[in-house]
């Protein structure tokens, strides 16, 4: 059918999302928002600003802008009203049937849904059991992550040690950095994680990427990770570090691979993994030397005799409906700890249809690990970790109190460093020298003044914690954990409250 | 009164009094059949190997291997040599980075799994997940092997895995493949290669003595013809065969297949990045 003039004309370009407004009375035409626009959404143009399309709000325009005069709107509503057909629907199918691809994106699922931690509500102490005043009594926050003894073991009235458990790593917050590689994240923003990681005493995930030579320095605080690609694995990969951890899935993208586009290959990338310059760096979906929990267990097994059973190896899966079986067979295993990725985890990439549609939320995952391995008898004998939308230090403490020993967070820690969560990592212009590898952006980013902004935001965060152990009575982060008790369920299905084994509002003990 | 609990889960120092570790002079022989607890347990024997790397042994010869898995993982001594008689278990050799290791015998699977560099030389089978992504070095197999042999293979600057083996292969081989090379001779006949062959590979090659048909490609692999590239670097590795095993394979370009990627950019084009 040949095309006649009109319908050539007819692209079905998308309206915009977002429109930078400036105030011309206030501008002073100084230009840095052009200059800091990596998506190219404003321009000069006869003297003065202008938008020039495909604004993402990521922010940049504001921050730069010396006289206060950019504003970002969100563009009004450009189709018909419709209940059942929202926006974002009509705009994906209208780009898909353009370009025939599958749609990508990045951060975590942005669909409406409200986190269940938004339902829960704390409880604190009242006469019955004192609260603790902070300013009088230490709170402990120390935690350690690692296979646990499961009991005391005492001979002859001595308590023994035994030699054959590997060691625990000891993290002065309940709280680690999640796994975000060198790739997915530029030189800069891994430095500023790590950095803050060894200030804050905790860990951090090295991603699948192989870790830096500059690393190394921080190596005793960040766990490496072993993945389907097997990017970067050679010895000291595996033996300086504090921890191991098997990638097997990824809250954002269960049971997806991952897929380092080429043109993210820099040199520096290429040597780091250990791959060829401009490939496509992909991690298959599967690791395939496991496929089923005996395949699992020889890879931890074969990491421990590696390591010379000298650090904790754990496992990390994406939360999914049978994440309790699962999770049952990881300990069975050999992991020492496991890690539980909830569906509203951040990614650099993934493919929209599994990042807002599948998995589990990171809640409902931790209750169900917790009670499985309860259960089994299993659950002093490991540490747990979750992360997956981790927001804020209220987040942090209702997972805790659901069942984790330990929370994971990365997005707030890149947010801490400037994110805006625009979700455009995936396509490598991130303004903010943070989900980029092209030298101009990532040149942004300080490392220092970034890992400062970090250690400030965890620090607050734990003393947040403080505060809320004191007001609960609790003197030890260890005591809340799985202590479903001090949460109530206050959200719109009472069903959600029964599988996580939390108690409604206003049910109490009598 | 003992202070600490003699190590149980994984007992590392073996006390039973016998000594299945001879050493003499760089030379340690590790007798299997010497231990009193039969088998041997695999941590007992990785314990016995690294003392004696720890000492200094450039060759350790292992007698009476009975399926005792993770032989050898992470070693990094280039100048080591070690013999195996019996059969290893699985993952041996993983994450291998620099000795050279001979088995006399069959291997089992996942041999060479994430091998950085070295050798692993196999006198008789070396079954599934050989050679699973390995970043350099060599595994030599007289025999054949199994399903998912060389996957995700890959290669950076001067290292550049290979893989020969003279018996075949079963399907998926090479899938993914970032780089290195694998030769397949099929010297006692049957099919070289099964179904999937190079699915979704991205780099590097595979050479097939025989015939390959269309069906047995997987997406993303390409038969080609070889080059004079290809025609030197399987003469190397059949002459490196000939050093492992004393057997000759004549060459002939004509008998070769050559299995290379239709592109290094798989997934470029897949993915639409739209701001919906």
């Amino acid at each position: 059918m040949s095309e006649t003039p009109a319908m050539k004309r007819l692209d079905h370009r998308l309206p915009e999302r977002f429109v930078p407004t400036i105030n011309y009375d206030l501008c002073r035409v100084c230009r840095r928002c052009v200059n800091d626009c990596s998506y190219q959404a404003l321009e000069f143009r006869e003297s003065k600003v202008v938008p020039s399309g495909g604004c993402v709000a990521c922010g940049r325009c504001i921050a730069v802008c010396p006289a206060s005069c950019i504003e970002i709107r969100p563009v009004p509503p450009q189709f018909a009203p419709h209940g059942n057909w929202s926006e974002r629907s009509r705009r994906s199918i209208l780009a898909q049937a353009s370009s025939g691809g599958v749609l990508l994106s990045s951060c975590g699922a942005d669909d409406e849904h409200p986190a269940i931690f938004d339902d829960l509500l704390l409880d604190a102490a009242q006469v019955t059991n004192p609260s603790i005043d902070p300013l009088r009594e230490p709170v402990e926050t120390v935690t350690y992550l690692g296979r646990r003894p499961g009991k005391l073991e005492v001979c002859d009235g001595k308590v023994m040690i035994r030699e054959d458990d590997t060691p625990l790593i000891r993290m002065n917050m309940p709280l680690m950095f999640g796994h975000i590689s060198l790739g997915s994240i530029s030189y800069n923003a891994q430095k500023a994680l790590f950095m803050a990681a060894k200030e804050l005493d905790i860990v951090a995930g090295s991603g699948e990427g192989g870790l830096h030579p500059d690393f190394y320095q921080y190596a005793d605080r960040i766990c490496s990770e072993v993945a389907s690609g097997r990017f970067g694995i050679k010895p000291e990969y595996l033996k300086g570090v504090a921890a191991v951890e098997i990638k097997i899935g990824q809250g954002a993208k269960p049971g997806h691979g991952g897929h380092l586009p080429g043109e993210k290959v820099t040199t520096m990338i290429s040597e780091t993994r250990m791959i060829p310059l401009g490939t496509d760096a992909l991690s298959p979906y599967p690791h395939h030397d496991i496929y089923s929990i005996e395949d699992l267990a020889q890879l931890i097994s074969v990491l421990k005799e590696s390591t010379e059973y000298r650090l904790p190896v754990g496992v990390k899966i994406a939360a999914v409906h049978n994440v309790g079986a699962i999770a049952s067979g990881l300990v069975r295993a050999g992991a020492d700890f496991l890690t539980v990725d909830g569906y509203k985890g951040g990614t650099g990439a993934a493919p929209r249809v599994i990042r807002d549609h599948a998995g589990l939320p990171v809640e409902v995952a931790i209750a169900a690990v917790d009670r499985r391995l309860t259960q089994e008898g299993l659950r002093n004998r490991v540490t747990v970790c979750a992360g997956g939308g981790i927001r804020s230090s209220a987040d942090m403490i209702k997972a805790l109190a659901l069942g984790a020993d330990v929370v994971m967070v990365s997005t707030s820690a890149l947010v801490a460093m400037g994110c805006r969560v625009c979700q455009q990592c995936h396509r490598g212009l991130c303004s903010w020298g943070i989900a980029t590898q092209r030298d101009d952006l990532t040149n942004r980013l300080d490392s220092n003044v970034a890992a400062a902004r970090i250690v400030r935001l965890f620090n607050a965060w734990n003393e947040e914690l403080k505060e809320v152990l004191g007001a609960m009575g609790i003197d030890s982060v260890e005591s809340l954990v799985g202590n479903r008790d001090r949460l109530r369920y206050r959200g719109p299905n009472p069903k959600i409250a029964e599988v996580m084994n939390v108690k409604h509002i206003g049910e109490g003990w009598g | 009164m003992k202070d600490v609990c003699k190590p149980k889960g994984h007992a590392h120092e073996c006390d039973c009094g016998k000594d299945c570790l001879n050493v003499v002079g760089e030379r340690a022989v590790i007798d299997l059949r010497l231990s009193p607890t039969q088998p041997m347990h695999y941590t007992t024997l990785n314990c016995t190997m690294r003392k004696a790397m720890r000492r200094g042994c450039s060759s350790i010869e292992l007698k009476g291997v009975m399926g005792q898995r993770y032989l050898a993982s992470t070693a990094s001594d280039p100048g080591l040599y070690i013999a195996v008689h019996g059969t290893p278990g699985n993952d041996l050799g993983a994450f291998l980075n620099g000795p050279t290791i001979e088995v006399f015998g069959n291997a089992q699977d996942m041999t060479g799994n994430t091998m950085n560099s070295g050798k692993i030389i196999v006198h008789g089978n070396a079954w599934d997940v050989t050679g699973l992504a390995a970043r350099g070095g060599q595994i030599l197999v007289k025999g054949d092997t199994g399903y998912r042999v060389g996957i995700h293979m890959k290669e950076f600057g001067e290292s550049r895995p290979t893989l020969v083996i003279g018996g075949t292969a079963k399907d998926y081989l090479g899938e993914y493949m970032a780089g290195g090379t694998i030769l397949v001779l099929a010297l006692a006949g049957g099919a070289p290669v099964g179904r999937s062959l190079g699915a979704g590979m991205h780099g590097g090659r595979i050479f097939v003595r025989g015939k390959v048909a269309s069906e047995q490609l997987g997406p993303g692999a390409a038969i080609s013809p070889l080059n004079s590239e290809d025609e030197k670097e399987v003469r190397a590795l059949l002459e490196d065969f000939k050093r492992a095993f004393g057997t000759e394979v004549p060459y002939d370009v004509n008998h070769f297949v050559k299995v290379a990627p239709s592109s290094s950019r798989p997934f470029s084009g897949y993915y639409d990045k739209t701001n919906v």
